[in-house]
């Protein structure tokens, strides 16, 4: 392709290429559920990203053998030289399972990024906003969220957020508190497998009327952003349209085999 | 060039535990280069998943033989099928060893069609527009089968049902998806994945991957 | 709606697509800049749609990335151990900014 080497870096400064490989320091890890981790990366020379954007992350063995998942940017971009990533531990999968039990802090793991102009959100596209997410879907919407308060914005903001159970609730804490600052943030949850007694929230799958009752507070300029197994978003971009939601205002991020 | 990077404690799959009570040294022996065993049947895709329903589904080898033909699928049925149990091997670097089949041998399908002397070459076409090249020779001598169960059940959408060619000797691109017919040629044409970096041949035990590499 | 479309979406394979989003980084690499915010359009429909909202099969020899309102195939892209291979013959054109 005559694209290949066209590019020049934009600055001279140190900042890296979101084209480049470069290394990533691990440098805390922190329990979000039994099977979710999150993991904050040193990036010295990272160039700053937009909430809802992701990495590449590449592993690559001795013997030369490598393998690349994307994982999105749980943190707000107001971070300066670090980012956090939440890694959900897929059952037989190639990635999540090795970042779980063998990555610790002090490793090097070799990411890509930022990357993605489409599923990105900030001030200037506005709202209201609805955040719909399943499971470790809520990575890129958490990255809104934490953006949303730390630039102190009030652009009303509702997250429904399906789980499977309670203690699978990833981030349960720190959305409590962001729900709990009244400025214009609000959490529904769903849980599909397992709901504590006096369970008071949604339980069962998101369906079109749980999108429906969600998002009519929010009124027909609504903005939303669906993210999570693939088969969720599915449903999820479906059925905003069919509430009336003009598809340029839905955007989709589908995580692929994440199983469920 | 610096050092390519490596990240610690990184090897890659493994092999998965054996669940057919085949002996280790069996197993070694079974598994081409550069591959890892699993039990499990991962889903190749390259696209949506053909719906074609069966009483429009037909199978048909057309090109160069005497008078084209084709079965709709109560006739493809009729056909006498066998039981195969091969292994496979997947470019992605998956063999599953002892893969129960049902289905129609190649050679089946040929005895009711004149293959011209030309003939040479056999591109399968699949519902969804996939296709794939293979010489006649590698696909004659019950080389190769028209599936349509997979381990005693109808063979299910996403693996390439209601049926799908299987060449067990060759790569699993080879063994296409949702099969409607074979097109007999003299002159070889590069499939899906041939045209695009594969290996014209894709023989497993040759690790022949990639074109030109 | 498009059959092809509804099709899709009843897909029992359905949770191997991702979103063009996903290869961004990839064709990064190949393009110099950040794709998936831009224009591309389908040879086969003349649909022209965010490369970050086509369908991408990456589960299998190569990424196939299909058109979101036909689905025929607009890119694929096969990376081997010494190069990349790929085909944008779906495409009529797609936007690489400056
Ligand atoms: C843009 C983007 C952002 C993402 N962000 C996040 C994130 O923030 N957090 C997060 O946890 N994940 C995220 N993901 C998902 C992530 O990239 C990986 O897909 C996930 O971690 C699983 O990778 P793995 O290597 O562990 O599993 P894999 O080896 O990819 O396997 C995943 C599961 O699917 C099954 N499987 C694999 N291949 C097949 C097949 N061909 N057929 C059938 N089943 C198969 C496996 O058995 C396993 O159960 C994101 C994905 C995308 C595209
Ligand atoms: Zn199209």
């Amino acid at each position: 392709m005559a694209a290949l080497g066209a590019a020049a870096p934009s600055t001279a400064g140190p900042a890296t290429r979101a084209i480049d490989w470069q290394l990533a320091t691990v440098t805390a890890t922190r329990d979000e559920t039994p099977t979710v981790r999150s993991f904050t990366l040193g990036l010295p020379g990272w160039t700053g990203h937009r909430a809802g954007q992701h990495l590449d992350l590449r592993l690559t063995a001795a013997d030369g053998y490598s393998v690349e998942r994307s994982y999105s940017i749980a943190s707000e971009p107001e971070r300066a030289g670090e980012v956090d990533i939440t890694v959900e531990r897929i059952e037989g999968g190639e990635v999540s399972p090795f970042l779980h039990e063998v990555v610790v802090p002090g490793d090097r793991l070799e990411v890509r990024g930022p990357i993605g102009g489409y599923f990105v959100w900030g001030a200037s596209l506005g709202g209201p906003l609805l955040l719909v997410a399943g499971g470790s879907g809520v990575v890129p919407l958490m990255a809104m969220a934490r953006h949303r308060a730390r630039a102190g914005m009030t652009i009303p903001t509702r997250l429904l957020f399906s789980s499977r159970g309670f203690d699978e609730i990833i981030y349960r804490e720190e959305l409590e508190r962001l729900a709990a600052a009244g400025d214009g943030f609000e959490v529904i949850h769903t849980l599909t497998r397992q709901q504590p007694a006096g369970w008071t929230g949604y339980g069962r799958r998101i369906d079109e009327s749980m999108l429906a009752e969600v998002l009519e507070p929010l009124g027909a300029s609504t903005r939303a952003y669906a993210c999570g197994p693939t088969a969720l978003v599915e449903v999820a971009a479906n059925a905003l349209v069919r509430l009336g939601l003009p598809p340029d205002r839905i955007r989709t991020e589908r995580f692929g085999p994440t199983g469920t | 060039m610096t050092e390519p990077f490596v990240t610690r404690g990184f090897v890659g799959r493994r092999d998965q535990e054996d669940s057919g009570g085949i002996s280790g040294d069996e197993r070694g022996r079974r598994t081409p280069p550069g591959q890892y065993l699993t039990n499990d049947f991962p889903v190749l895709s390259a696209g949506p998943t053909p719906r074609t329903p069966l009483d429009r589904w037909a199978f048909r080898i057309e090109g160069l033989v005497s008078h084209p033909l084709e079965w709709s699928w109560s006739e493809f049925l009729a056909l006498p099928a066998r039981e195969w149990v091969v292994d496979i091997s997947c470019v992605t670097k998956w063999t599953h060893l002892d893969m129960r089949w049902k289905g129609v041998s190649l050679d089946t399908l040929f005895e009711n069609v004149e293959l011209e002397p030309s003939a040479a070459f056999v591109i399968a076409w699949s519902d969804g527009g996939y296709t794939t090249n293979l010489p006649l020779a590698d696909v004659l001598n019950n080389q190769a089968f028209v599936a349509f169960e997979y381990d005693g059940r109808p063979l299910a959408p996403e693996h390439g049902g209601p049926a799908r060619l299987v060449v067990p000797a060759r790569y699993f691109w080879k063994s296409a998806k949702w099969v409607r017919g074979l097109r007999i040629q003299d002159r070889d044409e590069p499939g899906f994945w041939e045209s695009l970096g594969y290996h014209n041949r894709g023989d497993q035990w040759l690790e022949e991957r990639y074109s030109g590499d | 709606m498009d059959e092809r479309i509804a099709e899709m979406r009843d897909d029992p394979a359905v949770d191997l697509t991702v979103d063009g989003n996903a290869i961004g980084g990839m064709l990064a690499t190949m393009f110099g800049v950040d794709v998936t915010g831009s224009p591309g359009q389908c040879a086969h429909c003349h649909t022209v749609s965010v490369v970050g909202t086509m369908r991408v099969y990456m589960r299998g020899p190569g990424v196939v990335v299909r058109c979101p309102a036909c689905a025929q195939v607009v890119m694929r892209i096969v990376k081997t151990p010494t190069g990349t291979y790929l085909d944008v013959s779906g495409a009529s054109f797609v936007r690489i900014a400056r």
